[in-house]
C-alpha cells in the first residue's frame, strides 16, 4: 500500500506563490506517489471536485496568503458534503501556531510550516495511510506533531 | 468486488466512477468481471462514430490547450466527454507528477462541468505513451454513458504509435516549422493519423508545414486525412476542427498497424505482469542469464 498513492496538491484562493507546493509535489513524486497538481488560484469547490474525479486518497493544501482560516475549513466541509470523508487532508505554508488547533478540529491531520524536512512529510503520508479513521470526516483525534 | 459501487458508478455517481476506474487501473477488478456481473456480453454496437480519440504529438505543440477548447465546444453541443490525460511515471521511482489538469479550464465552467470528466493517468510500468489498461478504463466509461473518451497521450515522438492499439481514431497535433519538407516524408506516427492538426497557426511556418503534410499524404496510398490549421490559444480554426473531429471516420489506413500495436501491447503487458520479472531483471543485471534466456523464461517456454 506504500506506493502509487494518489495525492492532490492544491493551491486554494488568491495566492500566486507555489514554490512550496511544487517542492512537496516533487518530493512525493520522487517517493513513488502519483501527484496531481491543480495549479494556482483554485476555489474550494474546484479542489474538492478534482479530488473526487481523480480518486485521490490524500489532499495537500498550500496557502501563503493568510486566508487559510477561511479556505481550509471550507475545503474540509465540502469534502464531507461530497461523501469524501475518508480523504486525508494536510496543509502547509504560512500557518501561525495559534491557528493550527482550529484547523486540526476541521479534520486537517498535519500542518507543515517552512523548514519542514521533506522526509517528515513522507513519514506522515506513510503513517496516515496505514491508520483508520483519519480521513477528514473521521472522528479520530489523531494529528501529526510537526517539527516546523 | 464492490457491486454497489459499480452500480452507483453506472448510475452517474462520479465518486464511484473514479473509484471504480482506480480499481480497474490497479487490477483489483477486471472489465470482464464487471461485464459478467451485469450480464453485459459486450453489446457494443459497432458504428461509424468513434468512442475513443487519441490526441498525440510532440511535447509543447499545444495538445492540452487545444483539447481544452475542443472539450468546451463538444460539451456545449451536449456531448458527455471524458478526458484521460496521460503523463509519464518515473522509471526510477515509479512516481509521477500529473499536471495536465492545470491547462484544462473548461471544467471550471459551471454550465458544462457536469458533462466533462477528467482523469489523470500515469504510465506506470508501461513503456508506451498509453498503458494498455486504459482500454479497459475506456470500456467502463462507455458503460457509464461517457460516450466520447479523449485520450491525451504523453508528448510523443515520431515512432510512438502505441496509442493506435487503444483508440478508435488518432489525431496528430503538429506545430509550425517542424523541420524541412523531408520530415513529412519520414515513416511513423503520421502514417496512422486519421487527422492532422497544425497548431500555433499564428506563428510563421504553420501553413507551409500543413501544405507539406498534405502533399506528402497525397503521394501515399488511401484517403488523404484532413489536415487543419488551428491556433488554440487565439481560438482560431478550433470550431472548424471540432466539427471535423467529432464526426471523424476511420481512415482505414491503419487496420493492420493497429492489430500489430495491440499484439505488441498485450505481449508487453504479459511480460510486465509476470511474477518472475524482478528475479529475471536481477539476473540480467548481474549477467547470469542472457536476454534470449530471459525471453524464453518470460514466455513460459
Amino acid at each position: 500500500m506504500a506506493s502509487n498513492i494518489r495525492i492532490v496538491i492544491a493551491k486554494p484562493g488568491l495566492d500566486g506563490h507555489d514554490r512550496g507546493a511544487k517542492v512537496v509535489a516533487r518530493t512525493l513524486r520522487d517517493a513513488g506517489h502519483e501527484v496531481i497538481y491543480t495549479g494556482l488560484r483554485r476555489t474550494a469547490k474546484q479542489i474538492v471536485e478534482t479530488v473526487r474525479d481523480e480518486d485521490a486518497r490524500f489532499l495537500g493544501l498550500s496557502s501563503l496568503s493568510g486566508a487559510h482560516n477561511h479556505l481550509f475549513p471550507r475545503v474540509c466541509e465540502l469534502l464531507v458534503e461530497e461523501g469524501l470523508s475518508d480523504v486525508i487532508v494536510f496543509g502547509g505554508g504560512i500557518i501561525p501556531e495559534d491557528d493550527r488547533p482550529a484547523l486540526h478540529d476541521c479534520g486537517i491531520r498535519a500542518i507543515f510550516g517552512p523548514g519542514t524536512p521533506t522526509d517528515e512529510i513522507l513519514e506522515f503520508i506513510q503513517t496516515a495511510s496505514s491508520m483508520k479513521n483519519v480521513g477528514v470526516g473521521g472522528d479520530g483525534n489523531w494529528n501529526w506533531q510537526s517539527t516546523a | 468486488m464492490d457491486v454497489d459501487q459499480i452500480r452507483m458508478a453506472l448510475g452517474g455517481n462520479r465518486r464511484s466512477l473514479a473509484r471504480t476506474l482506480t480499481n480497474i487501473e490497479n487490477g483489483t477488478v477486471t472489465i470482464q468481471e464487471i461485464r459478467s456481473l451485469l450480464g453485459d456480453n459486450d453489446s457494443t454496437i459497432k458504428s461509424n462514430a468513434w468512442g475513443s480519440l487519441a490526441i498525440t504529438g510532440a511535447p509543447g505543440v499545444g495538445k492540452s490547450c487545444l483539447i481544452d477548447k475542443l472539450l468546451k465546444i463538444w460539451a456545449q453541443q451536449g456531448n458527455k466527454i471524458a478526458l484521460l490525460a496521460i503523463d509519464p511515471s518515473s522509471p526510477r521511482t515509479g512516481g509521477a507528477l500529473l499536471g495536465d489538469r492545470v491547462r484544462i479550464t473548461s471544467i471550471d465552467n459551471e454550465a458544462i462541468k457536469n458533462q466533462i470528466y477528467i482523469r489523470s493517468i500515469a504510465t506506470r510500468k508501461s513503456s508506451g505513451s498509453v498503458p494498455l489498461i486504459v482500454a479497459d478504463m475506456i470500456d467502463f466509461l462507455h458503460m457509464a454513458k461517457w460516450d466520447k473518451v479523449v485520450i491525451e497521450t504523453v508528448g510523443s515522438g515520431q515512432s510512438e504509435v502505441r496509442c493506435a492499439a487503444i483508440a478508435d481514431r488518432i489525431v496528430v497535433v503538429e506545430g509550425p516549422a517542424r523541420g524541412d519538407g523531408v520530415q513529412a516524408e519520414k515513416a511513423g506516427l503520421l502514417e496512422l493519423a486519421d487527422a492532422v492538426i497544425v497548431n500555433k497557426s499564428d506563428l510563421p511556418g504553420a501553413s507551409k508545414h500543413a501544405e507539406e503534410l498534405l502533399e506528402s499524404f497525397e503521394l501515399g496510398l488511401g484517403d488523404v486525412p484532413p489536415v487543419m490549421l488551428t491556433s488554440a490559444l487565439n481560438e482560431i480554426g478550433v470550431d472548424e476542427a471540432a466539427k471535423v473531429l467529432i464526426q471523424l471516420v476511420d481512415s482505414g489506413r491503419s487496420v493492420r498497424a493497429r492489430w500489430r500495436e495491440r499484439l505488441l501491447a498485450h505481449n508487453e503487458r504479459k511480460i510486465l505482469e509476470s511474477p518472475k520479472l524482478e528475479e529475471i531483471l536481477a539476473s540480467l543485471a548481474v549477467g547470469s542469464i542472457s536476454i534470449d534466456e530471459a525471453v524464453r523464461t518470460l514466455s513460459g517456454e
